[in-house]
Order: C-alpha cells, then sequence, then structure tokens
C-alpha cells in the first residue's frame, strides 16, 4: 500500500484471506491496536513493546509472542502492520 | 544477545537535517535490540524534544511525537544539557513530558528527562560502550 489513507477493513479482510487467514475479533484487537499506537507515535511498534502493550491491555495470557505469533503466522510486526495498512515497524529484520 | 551502553548525542535542530530524525531511527533499532540506550540533547538539539513543534510552513514530517514512545522501548535515560538549555532561555518546562512506566514501581509513570551540566554529561559519556553523535 502507498497512501496509508487508502486502508479499509474491507482491504485488511482482503489482504489476510490472501494468507489463509479470516480475521477473528482477537486479529482486529491487535490490528486496531497497531493503528492507534501509528496515530499516536508515528511509529509502529517494535514486537516487544507491542506483546508488553497487548499484555497490559487485553490480560496476561495473550502478552507473549506465542499468541501474537498465532494469530500472525508472519509476524505480528511484518503481518499484523501490512493488516493495519502501516509501514514495518522501526528495527523489524 | 550481549548488551553494550550506547549513547546518542543530538547537537543539532529538529529540521533543516536529517540527523535527529536518523539518530531516533537508530535508538529505537537498538533499544528494540535491547541494548542500555541513553540519549543526550546538547547545544541545539535540545530544541527536538521542545513543546508545540509544528512543521506545517515547512513541509517536512513532525516527528516529534515518536519520542512519547522512547519509554515503551525502555529508553528512560534521556540527558539534557543544562547549559545548552540556557544560552537559548529554555528551561525544563519548556521540554515535552517524556515519561516511562516503572516495571519494579508498580508501573508507576516517572519522567525520563535529567537536566544534567556538561560536566557530568562527560562522565557519563565516559561510562558507555558506544557514543555516537548525530
Amino acid at each position: 500500500m502507498v497512501n496509508l489513507g487508502d486502508w479499509n477493513k474491507e482491504i485488511a479482510v482482503e489482504m489476510a484471506q490472501s494468507d489463509d487467514i479470516e480475521l477473528s475479533e482477537e486479529h482486529w484487537d491487535v490490528i486496531n491496536f497497531l493503528r492507534d499506537y501509528f496515530e499516536e507515535y508515528q511509529i509502529a511498534p517494535a514486537v516487544r513493546v507491542l506483546t508488553k502493550a497487548i499484555g497490559k491491555q487485553f490480560g496476561k495470557e495473550k502478552g507473549n509472542s506465542k499468541y501474537l505469533y498465532s494469530l500472525f503466522p508472519y509476524g505480528p510486526g511484518k503481518q499484523g502492520c501490512r493488516f493495519a495498512g502501516l509501514p514495518k515497524p522501526t528495527g523489524c529484520i | 544477545m550481549s548488551t553494550k551502553k550506547f549513547i546518542y548525542l543530538n547537537r543539532k535542530a529538529p529540521y533543516g537535517t536529517v540527523y535527529a530524525l536518523e539518530s531516533l531511527e537508530v535508538v529505537l533499532i537498538a533499544a528494540a535490540f535491547e541494548q542500555d540506550v541513553s540519549l543526550a540533547f546538547i547545544d541545539d538539539g535540545v530544541y527536538q524534544i521542545i513543546k508545540g513543534q509544528n512543521t506545517d510552513g515547512i513541509g517536512m514530517k513532525n516527528f516529534s511525537k515518536t519520542y512519547h514512545a522512547l519509554g515503551d522501548y525502555d529508553v528512560n535515560k534521556i540527558y539534557v544539557s543544562a547549559e545548552s538549555l540556557e544560552e537559548r532561555g529554555l528551561s525544563v518546562d519548556d521540554l515535552m513530558p517524556l515519561t516511562y512506566e516503572d516495571e519494579d514501581d508498580d508501573w508507576a509513570e516517572k519522567t525520563s528527562i535529567k537536566i544534567i551540566s556538561n560536566v557530568q554529561l562527560t562522565k557519563i559519556m565516559s561510562e558507555q560502550d558506544v557514543c555516537l553523535s548525530f
């Protein structure tokens, strides 16, 4: 995606489908979190920061990379940010 | 992964050159790799963390909001030169309130900013493994 403003939920659903993922409420929690974080700080959070923040906001059992990778097998940063229409997180490899 | 002590010296105004933005990006990368990261703002670098930045007139991205993410990255040692502030007629109240949540103190919100003299800064720099100047 070239323009951040071009994003909408249908695009996210479409991108996920082409990766064989059906977006659940748990996926949307993360996608919306990533978008809110970007809006506030102008960057996508590193996975470590995302993990900590998700745990704080949605409960400890979700604040680990195993849970996030179960939602986004290609990486919560790389794949999650792509679905959210954001650039890759700074420091993402 | 081995951890090293990094200090990033920021000496230039935030806009007009790319130094400030580049510095912030490598700071976040080092922090994402869980290094021990400190920042120092000296000379015109103190303007990088000044409140109320507005880039509407210069067509550059206002990246000042990103400094507020530093606490999330466990970057909570932000040193500001007292002399540089004074020379510019500024005080700590003119700076953005940059904070972190202290995990060891029930996530209490604390300030990351320490105003120090150049002599103190010299000492802190001598204690680092790596010193990068922007």
